[in-house]
């Protein structure tokens, strides 16, 4: 058989194969958008998988009545947190990439240690230590422990973002007499929004995403969205479909944002993957 | 005659302690978070192995020294023996599986297809979304109940006539219920993978792969040996990734298995044996001995890596 020949026949069998596990892959989303739209006389377990019978938000409802006071806290703590983590980021990776000191990579190697540890590792002084600060409960305590968690990952994508800006630019601006601060405003800083989109999508997401942090950190009123999503799950009263609505109300923000950015979005996932 | 060189001398110090100053700036700069880090991350842990080693095992503080009794009670602890496995097969299966489904996504979609776009974003889609709204879902879709409570992918199999394919997931006997929590996980990773295996194989270059096809090589012959190889470093990049991933693992688990012993992991056990049972000493040791697994996987690939960076 020539090469051309088994081109035409398999052609269609890789469409099918893709297809195939795109369907797989998409069940969960299928599943949470009919459950969502069914009325909630037309929901029961033995039809799930069915289409609804015309458009009712019923379910969306009754999980947004119940998470959305959560869903507001995860804005209030994620949209903070990853700004203040791209400012830190920014300058970290300035400093490591272009005012390398003694030591520097050293310590930039002792930074990028907390990317990596298992947050049960230091979970228990964590807690005294907030309770101590008397940050336990708030919703600024774990905007604080997103961003100190954070240093290791955001110092790291900028450094990399920042070590393709050639020295010369910076040279020229020295010797117009820009300093560290004049470079960073004027040079630097500009060249920056690229790297800061991927930071910022990248924490956004992570501190969103996180519940290890947020269910010991927080009490009932300040749970995150994540949080309070499962124990609406736990609980015997809340009906499946309602907690399937919910499902996807808690995974909106997110998903929206891998939607229409894409790219960043990958980016920071390659920079958090593949370096490091 | 002395003029000329006095300008000189005070020009050269001049920019010299300019840069001296920004120095300092940058050093200041960076202060913040290596204190942060030194407190949060290595001060950190240090406390927690000094807790590891205490009588603490009660609501009240107790950071008396009682040497390795809470890692010799962990080792005798018929819980703990559960996570190991668990943690086992867990890892097992959810490594293999993403880097299979991972690889074979990432060569089907290397095949210069129309739609390439749309079928990459539906298998990295799930990346997006947090653990906890995966296991809710997931915890419908691997629903064990059976009659008329019959319900998610098994209700699926009804309908389709495929009852051959019913299963009780997570309710088999162990180890296997675990090895179905795997499920959700790799729904979840797969599509990561594969973003990684494409970025490998268009790494690699067209001439090659005409090479191997003038040489005869069946389009089969040429990805086992001349592209499989040449993925190593991305297989090994993977493996870091999602193994670290697997070996932490708790978010997941807890939303699917909520209270389920069977399915325990060391990442919720940690949890529940501190917050649950005031149980700090063995907490603090559940995490120390996380760390330290984590690191036998991270610490050489870190080494190597900033190795492999100074070569350049």
């Amino acid at each position: 058989m020539n090469p051309r020949m088994t081109r035409r026949l398999t052609r269609p069998l890789l469409y099918l194969m893709l297809i195939f596990m795109a369907l797989f892959f998409l069940m969960p989303v299928y599943l949470l958008l009919i459950t969502g739209l069914k009325s909630f006389a037309e929901v029961d377990l033995q039809r799930m998988w069915a289409l609804p019978k015309g458009i009712h938000f019923d379910n969306f409802i009754l999980a947004f009545e119940k998470l959305s006071p959560h869903l507001w806290n995860s804005m209030r703590m994620v949209i903070p947190a990853a700004i203040i983590s791209s400012v830190v980021g920014s300058l970290n990776g300035y400093v490591f990439s272009k005012w390398k000191f003694k030591y520097s990579d050293v310590i930039f190697t002792f930074l990028l240690f907390g990317m990596f540890i298992p947050y049960q590792a230091i979970l228990i002084p964590l807690v005294i230590f907030m309770e101590k600060l008397g940050l336990r409960g708030s919703i600024s305590g774990l905007v604080l422990v997103h961003v100190i968690y954070g240093i290791a990952i955001t110092t790291l994508i900028f450094r990399n973002y920042y070590a393709g800006v050639p020295t010369e630019v910076l040279e020229a601006g020295r010797i117009d007499g820009a300093g560290f601060v004049g470079l960073y405003r004027h040079v630097v800083f500009p060249l920056s929004i690229p790297a800061f989109v991927v930071v910022l999508i990248w924490q956004f997401t992570q501190a969103y995403n996180d519940f290890l942090f947020a269910v010991v950190l927080t009490g009932n009123r300040t749970w995150p969205v994540t949080v309070a999503l499962n124990n609406l799950a736990g609980s015997q009263i809340v009906q499946w479909n309602v907690q399937m609505a919910g499902a996807l109300l808690t995974a909106l923000p997110t998903l929206l944002i891998y939607i229409f950015l894409g790219r960043y979005f990958l980016r920071g996932l390659m920079a958090g993957a593949l370096k490091g | 005659m002395t003029a000329t060189p006095v300008p000189a001398r005070a020009a050269a110090p001049r920019p010299r302690r300019y840069v001296n100053r920004d120095q300092v700036l940058a050093i200041l700069v960076v202060m913040p978070s290596i204190v942060a880090t030194a407190i949060f991350v290595y001060g950190f842990i240090g406390w927690t192995l000094r807790v590891s080693l205490s009588n603490w095992t009660g609501l009240m503080p107790d950071y008396s020294f009682a040497g390795l009794r809470q890692y010799l009670e962990l080792a005798r602890d018929a819980r703990f023996a559960i996570d190991v496995r668990n943690t086992a097969v867990f890892t097992t299966i959810f490594l293999t599986s993403c880097l299979a489904l991972g690889l074979f996504l990432a060569i089907l979609l290397d095949q210069k297809l129309k739609g390439e776009n749309f079928f990459r974003s539906v298998f990295l889609f799930p990346m997006a979304i947090s653990f906890i709204v995966t296991g809710v879902v997931w915890r419908w879709l691997m629903n064990p109940a059976t009659g008329t409570r019959i319900t998610g992918i098994n209700l699926l199999f009804q309908q389709l006539g495929l009852g051959a394919l019913i299963s009780r997931w997570h309710l088999t006997d162990p180890p296997w219920g675990i090895a179905f929590v795997a499920v959700p996980a790799v729904w979840q990773m797969a599509g990561f993978t594969m973003a990684l295996y494409l970025g490998g194989l268009r790494a690699i270059s067209e001439d090659l792969r005409e090479a191997a096809r003038v040489d005869g090589a069946s389009e089969f012959q040429m990805y086992r040996y001349v592209i499989m190889p040449l993925l190593n470093p991305v297989t090994l990049s993977a493996v870091i990734i999602l193994g670290h991933i697997s070996l932490k693992i708790f978010d997941l688990i807890v939303a699917i298995s909520q209270n389920n012993i069977a399915l325990d992991v060391p990442g919720v056990y940690m949890w529940r044996a501190t917050f649950d049972a005031n149980n700090y000493g063995r907490g603090a040791a559940i995490g120390i001995i996380m760390l330290l697994t984590i690191a036998v996987l991270i610490v050489p690939y870190l080494v190597y890596s900033m190795r492999s960076e100074e070569q350049q």
